[in-house]
């Protein structure tokens, strides 16, 4: 399979990144780990004319707690992040994420910042991202930007950068006590595939009475672009959270998405399922919130 | 245009000239003549063409040439010594885990790299480093057997 031609820039900063992205605009495309951007290449899906490596940028790889904020640089791997205690400890969702993502050998390549990039509706680290509240730093020869990461997917393979806008950093606040968050994903296989459903949530629970202060709730694969879960959220706020109101939540979830039929997986599995992961991810951020 | 890189390859450093769109898998065949890598699906689901880059197995594949310019690259034929094969090559051997051969340099860099890291898997950290490569012949089975073997000398 043959790649497209093209030039390489390597820039050796993201001011330098910037200056070419601003050069070449829509003729340009960052390059991460390729583990996307390369397919995409081979299959002519894409034809840029001018590749910009992010791979020299060697602050893109920084991962840093600030106050109680977890930064972790666009440059930063999938499979770091699939073994890193910090984020282990911080953000689990995060790492469970990681671990689902592709094999040993697509994750020593691939990037937070590319899995984000690539705007895959099934993609593993969106939903947790999301279910934190996550914020993406973006920058540009125009100035820097920060965005919170639910306006950034806007379809398939579509997002708010600007031709000329690179991601530079995610920010994910670290949940307090009475905090946690889970990530489960549903594929054919274990290892290398696309999901066929995926839910992160988040729960955040009130240390007076213990009922849901606040639930973030998002779904993978089963719409244009991960998506919240708007109605299963506002069964959970105010309750205190139990099996009953778990089970009450998940059938909301089922019927907050809009899944397709495809050849992995019918609309009435998806939906099924995404019921099921909302349980069980629901626990999962029950279990961190209460370990004290 | 093409531009000069230079990388290290099995400890001997390279002077190549490539074009930017060329991915590593082509320069070690065809520019170095190392077709110990292969070229299966070409879209990072396969692993026939694992290498080891800065200590990392990954699917050359999906790696441009210029990507690799300065970094440390370890193939298949970089793992025999002038005392012969390396022991997981033998345990391949022995255990019968090569059949036609295709995905053997990439199950054996995959799992090199993980007895470096972890010199006493489970089975299921076997099969899970592993996962990136396919086999169409052994059925896993003897290969998971061969690194096992392995880690128990
Ligand atoms: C065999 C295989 C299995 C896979 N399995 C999974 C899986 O299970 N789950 C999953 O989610 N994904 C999977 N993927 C897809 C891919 O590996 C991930 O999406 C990965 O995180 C992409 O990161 P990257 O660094 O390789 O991105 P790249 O390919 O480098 O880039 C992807 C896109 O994002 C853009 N981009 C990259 N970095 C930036 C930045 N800093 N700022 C702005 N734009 C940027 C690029 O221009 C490109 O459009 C798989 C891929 C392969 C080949
Ligand atoms: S040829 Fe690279 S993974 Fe198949
Ligand atoms: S031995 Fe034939 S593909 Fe593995």
């Amino acid at each position: 399979m043959l790649l497209p031609k093209f030039d390489f820039h390597e820039p050796a900063s993201v001011e330098e990144a910037c200056q070419v992205m601003a050069e070449f605009k829509e003729k340009a495309k960052p390059l991460a780990g390729g583990t996307d951007l390369m397919v995409n290449m081979k299959k002519k899906i894409v034809s840029p004319e001018q590749i910009v490596s992010l791979g020299r940028i060697d602050t893109l790889k920084d991962l840093s707690r600030e106050n109680g904020t977890l930064k972790i640089g666009a440059c930063f791997t999938v499979a770091d992040l699939a073994v890193s205690e910090t984020v282990q400890k911080l953000v689990s969702a995060l790492g469970s994420g990681g671990r689902a993502l592709g094999s040993p050998l697509v994750r020593n390549l691939a990037t937070i910042g590319g899995n984000i990039g690539s705007a895959r509706p099934a993609a593993d680290l969106p939903p947790s991202l999301m279910a934190y509240g996550a914020r993406l730093s973006i920058e540009s020869s125009r100035g820097s930007r920060e965005l919170d990461i639910e306006k950034f997917f806007k379809g398939p393979g579509m997002t708010a950068l600007a031709p000329d806008e690179v991601i530079t950093a995610i920010h994910v606040d670290i949940p307090g006590p009475g905090a946690g968050a889970g990530y489960i994903n549903i594929g054919v296989r274990r290892a290398q595939d696309c999901n066929i459903v995926n839910v992160a949530s988040f729960l955040a629970l009130d240390e007076k009475d213990g009922a849901v202060k606040t639930a973030r709730i998002v779904m993978g694969s089963v719409g244009p672009t991960p998506m919240r879960a708007p109605t299963a959220e506002k069964v959970l706020v105010g309750s205190r959270p139990d099996a009953s109101l778990f089970a009450e939540a998940a059938a909301a979830a089922e019927q907050d998405c809009s899944p397709i039929l495809d050849f992995r997986g019918s609309a009435e599995y998806r939906r099924a399922m995404v019921g099921v992961l909302t349980r069980r991810t629901l626990e999962i951020a029950l279990k961190e919130a209460q370990r004290g | 245009m093409k531009k000069l890189i230079t990388l290290t390859v099995n400890g001997k450093s390279h002077e190549v000239a490539v074009e930017p769109n060329e991915t590593l898998t082509d320069t070690l065949r065809y520019r170095l003549g190392l077709t110990g890598t292969k070229k299966g699906c070409e879209v990072g689901d396969c692993g026939s063409c694992t290498v080891v880059m800065d200590g990392k197995p990954v699917n050359s594949c999906l790696v441009l040439a210029m990507q690799a310019a300065g970094r440390t690259i370890e193939t298949i034929e970089g793992m025999e010594t002038e005392k012969g094969l390396h022991p997981l090559q033998e345990a391949f051997v022995e255990k019968g885990a090569i059949q036609c051969g295709f995905c053997s340099p990439g199950m054996i860099l995959s799992g090199k790299s993980l007895l470096e890291k972890n010199p006493n898997p489970s089975e299921a950290e076997i099969r899970g480093a592993i996962s990136g490569n396919l086999c169409r012949c052994t059925g896993y089975q003897k290969i998971v057997e061969a690194i096992q073997s392995v880690k128990s000398e």
